[in-house]
């Protein structure tokens, strides 16, 4: 049963999966013997005892017998005793994550996980090294969400206004599936993201690249990436539909008219200045909602967002 | 036939009423049904309400089941009406449906039968109770065509107060709920006091209102902090005060407390009266005494207890402190053993006795298999490393339906079958109600035991898409539930079909020694033509098959042995 990927329970991809396993497999025995032990018993009792000519009435049998019902009441209580101690102890194991673990932050949305990497890089997919102690640290920006990787049998609720923390060690290189699993509406099954569990040195050198991609990929799609994980695309559509914001769909270079009667041409310093003061100049429309990212993104940033923008005829 | 028919209170052959006076046709018309103060007619209007429910969860369920044959996107519907499916198929089927169930209907019909009295303590609150039911029915009803839900039964936090689906009226509608569950526990209490007969001391008193007495406990005592959560959850949507949603200052787990400190002990208002027909019947088909009585009836009690104190089991993963998941698993753990001592006891009621497989013993037998996988798998969700995996899987959705269908609906369809005669007077025909049972038992494995195993491999319930690797599981479950609604049109069918061309009752057709086989099938108006004394309510060997009636007829008392 604690083979991976076996009948009842995925592969194990951490430390902490074995342990859980170990727990489950008990629980998973216990069962089985009880549950034969009551159909067996069942179906013996009815194959000799069943009605049939001659054996019409019952034969003489004690209506009760207060040492064997005590010995059935405190034989399963000293069993489910053991399982709880035993669950107990690897959930405490689960809750206290060592003091060097790697921090990261997880943000569930709407429907969709961010993760954010101590450098500030924030990525669609949990990236960790292998055989490390990393600690998540986890809120939500509305409704409750449930953070779950079964591999690692790692779950928690992600809810808004706390911080819940959870941490693995997992031991495997390889891609791991991560659920939602509080229920959060319409997109709540489709709240996918991987594990990445790299190999020795293989997490620092992603995380160099992932940080970097500004310098490696073409600026558009360095800016496409950017308009997702910077929050853009929740307001501004990329295929013409109107949302919170003005979509983004032949804005550059058109004529846009402003609230108290202006029109600005959708230039380059045009989107600068609305991604660092968003209030200045409101499109007509729309309500003066945006927050301002001034300090919150670096130039090179804004370039690359703007080549996106250009690039969405 | 005249006074050959010792015990069976001389009404017709064999104790059949049905071209007598009896209570179907002691007034005529529908308004003599609606303004009806009978225990028995309103334990009849309630089976009839609760079926009706039951018909619409199910469409529900197979609807639900339907669309996960396919992984995608599916024509059937989309992500939002599956939303609203999963919903209404849960809060239909528990609230309107499994709490009400068996009290409502059979222990609505049963209890001042058993008691040899001639109603409940309160006949009008009895009705007020049903009318309470239909005005949360049709809260219910309307919000869902005017914008069904898609919270998930629970109503969580802070998504039912964001959504903009019509929860207050669904909500409303609960609430209304609650108090004819309130007043059917308030009048089941009192009559319990009150109304026993000369002879019936507590423990003498049939198991089954040991059960219904249990739950009527929970009702009265959890149902007004339900009442009082789902207030408060209005309060924060429609005025804006800020209780749980953290955007104005609540806390949303606060919610879970309030919500599970009621609908954890729900789950033993759902199990209770189950266990309570499940110790009548195991008896009465062995032929043979209870087995172990007190401890029977005393679990009962212990269970109500315990069920007020594991609320927070439900929430091991949502954030509470580790001490508060370690008592609560404990207790968890506690409230598993008084189950186990009942199904020890009821199969030692079996042993060396004379079995009988008439089909509300099939139903029995169905009950112990799949409520012992139930009450087993809950030793996987009580121990808190692996709950933290199986939590919000397929598993808990396996489990929960092992619990509240293969304890709660199996104990209720054995206990109809059990009662049917006593209700209408009309036996069904015992060949269909075996393949039915069989069709049930088959259905319902082959839908919820895939369940436990995609749960295992971590597939989260609620969920409209589904990984691939998920696909052969969700379609053997899909066949399953395809199997189990066909055995519910077989049984409506049968069951249906004997109310017009049944054989006639006989008054005591299965030979149970409770008082409500000492009246005609169906029943007088008033109960009983004479007051019926109470002796041990297991002492179904007092009775004897009697061909020629097709049913049960008191020995003679043996003769004194003359002594030496």
């Amino acid at each position: 049963m604690t083979s991976p990927g076996g009948f009842w329970m995925p592969v194990e991809g951490s430390t902490g999966a074995a342990a859980v396993d170990s727990v489950f497999s008990l629980v998973f025995w216990v069962a089985a013997f009880f549950f034969v032990l009551i159909v067996a018993l069942m179906v013996a009792f009815v194959v000799r005892y069943r009605r049939r000519p001659g054996r019409l009435d019952a034969e003489a049998s004690p209506s009760h017998n207060t040492p064997l019902e005590l010995t059935w009441t405190l034989i399963p209580i000293a069993i489910v005793i053991v399982i709880f101690v035993w669950g107990f102890k690897v959930y405490l194991d689960a809750n206290t994550p060592p003091a060097n673990a790697y921090e990261i932050s997880v943000t569930g949305q709407k429907w969709k996980w961010l993760f954010t990497y101590p450098n500030g890089h924030v990525d669609e997919n949990l990236h960790v090294p292998v055989d490390t102690p990393v600690l998540l640290v986890m809120t939500s920006e509305d409704v409750i969400h449930g953070f779950y990787i079964p591999a690692f049998r790692l779950k928690r609720d992600v809810v808004p206004g706390r911080y819940s923390k959870v941490w693995f060690r997992a031991v495997k290189p390889g891609d791991y599936q991560i659920y939602c699993t509080q229920y959060c509406g319409t997109g709540h099954s489709d709240m996918w993201a991987k594990v990445v569990v790299h190999p020795p040195g293989g997490f620092e050198r992603w995380l160099e690249q992932a940080s970097n991609f500004l310098k490696t990929l073409p600026p558009a799609e360095a800016g496409q990436r950017l308009a997702v994980t910077r929050g853009c695309a929740q307001c501004h559509s990329v295929d013409g539909t109107a949302g919170t914001g003005p979509t983004w769909k032949g804005l550059f270079g058109s004529h846009v008219p402003l609230q108290g009667g202006r029109v600005m041409t959708a230039d380059e310093d045009y989107i600068r200045n609305c991604i660092l003061d968003p209030t200045k100049n409101v499109p007509l429309g729309f309500q003066p909602v945006m927050p301002t990212f001034k300090g919150r993104i670096r130039d090179d940033e804004i370039t690359a967002i703007i080549a996106y923008i250009k690039s969405l005829k | 036939m005249t006074g050959s028919e010792s015990g069976t209170a001389g009404f017709g052959t064999g104790g059949n009423a049905l071209g007598r006076d009896n209570y179907l046709n002691h007034e005529r018309g529908v308004r003599s049904w609606l303004l009806t103060r009978d225990h028995k007619r309103i334990g009849v209007m309630y089976l009839v309400a609760i079926l009706s429910s039951f018909f619409l969860g199910g469409i529900f369920a197979e609807l639900i089941r339907t669309k996960l044959w396919t992984p995608g996107n599916s024509p059937l519907m989309t992500a939002n009406t599956y939303d609203q499916m999963f919903t209404l198929h849960g809060a239909i089927m528990i609230f309107l449906f499994v709490i009400p169930g068996i009290p409502a209907s059979l222990g609505n019909f049963v209890l001042p039968l058993m008691l040899g009295a001639q109603d409940v303590a309160f006949p009008r609150l009895n009705l007020a109770s049903f009318y309470f039911w239909i005005g949360g029915a049709a809260l219910a009803l309307i919000s869902m065509v005017t914008g069904a839900v898609d919270t998930g039964w629970t109503f969580y936090t802070p998504y039912s107060t964001t959504t903009n689906s019509n929860v207050i009226l669904m909500v409303a509608g609960v609430f209304v709920l609650g108090f004819s569950s309130i007043f059917t526990g308030l009048n089941f209490v009192v009559t319990i006091h009150k109304l026993r007969p000369a002879g019936m001391t507590w423990f003498r008193m049939p198991l089954f209102l040991w059960g219904i007495y249990g739950t009527a406990i929970i009702q009265i005592l959890a149902t007004p902090v339900l009442g009082i959560t789902l207030l408060l959850l209005i309060a924060e949507r429609a005025l804006g005060i800020g209780i749980f949603d953290p955007a104005l200052g609540g806390d949303p787990v606060l919610f879970q407390h309030f919500f599970w400190f009621y609908s954890h002990p729900a789950v033993y208002i759902m199990i209770l009266p189950a266990m309570g027909v499940i110790s009548e019947l195991v008896s009465v088909f062995s032929r043979k005494h209870i087995f172990g009585y007190s401890f029977i009836a005393l679990s009962s009690i212990a269970i109500a207890v315990l069920s007020f104190l594991v609320w927070g089991h439900h929430m091991f993963v949502a954030g509470q402190s580790t001490l508060s998941s370690m008592i609560f698993s404990f207790l968890t753990f506690m409230v598993a053993i008084p189950s186990a001592v009942k199904v020890f006891n009821w199969l030692a009621t079996m042993y060396k006795g004379s079995i009988w497989l008439a089909t509300p013993m099939l139903y029995v037998l169905s009950f112990l298999f799949l409520f012992g996988i139930g009450g087993l798998t809950g030793l996987f969700l009580g121990a808190l490393a692996v709950d933290v995996h199986l939590h919000d899987t397929y598993f808990v959705v396996a489990h929960f339906h092992y619990v509240m269908f293969g304890g709660t609906v199996i104990a209720f369809l054995g206990g109809l079958h059990y009662w049917w005669p006593k209700m209408f007077g009309r036996m069904y025909s015992e060949f269909w109600g075996r393949i039915g049972a069989l069709l049930v038992f088959v259905g319902f494995n082959t839908t919820f035991f895939t369940q436990f195993v995609m749960g295992s491999h971590g597939a989260p319930r609620r969920s409209y898409h589904y990984q691939m690797q998920f696909e052969p599981y969700h379609r053997l479950s899909t066949i399953g539930a395809y199997i189990l609604g066909f055995g519910f049109l077989v049984i409506a069918a049968y069951l249906v079909h004997s109310l017009f061309r049944g054989r006639p009752a006989p008054a005591n057709p299965w030979g149970g020694a409770t008082l409500e086989w000492r009246t005609s099938s169906p029943p007088p108006h008033d109960n009983f033509a004479v007051t019926p004394e109470a002796g041990d309510p297991y002492d179904v060997e007092a009775w004897r098959w009697d061909g020629a009636i097709g049913g049960y007829v008191q020995r003679e008392p043996a003769p004194q042995p003359a002594s030496p």
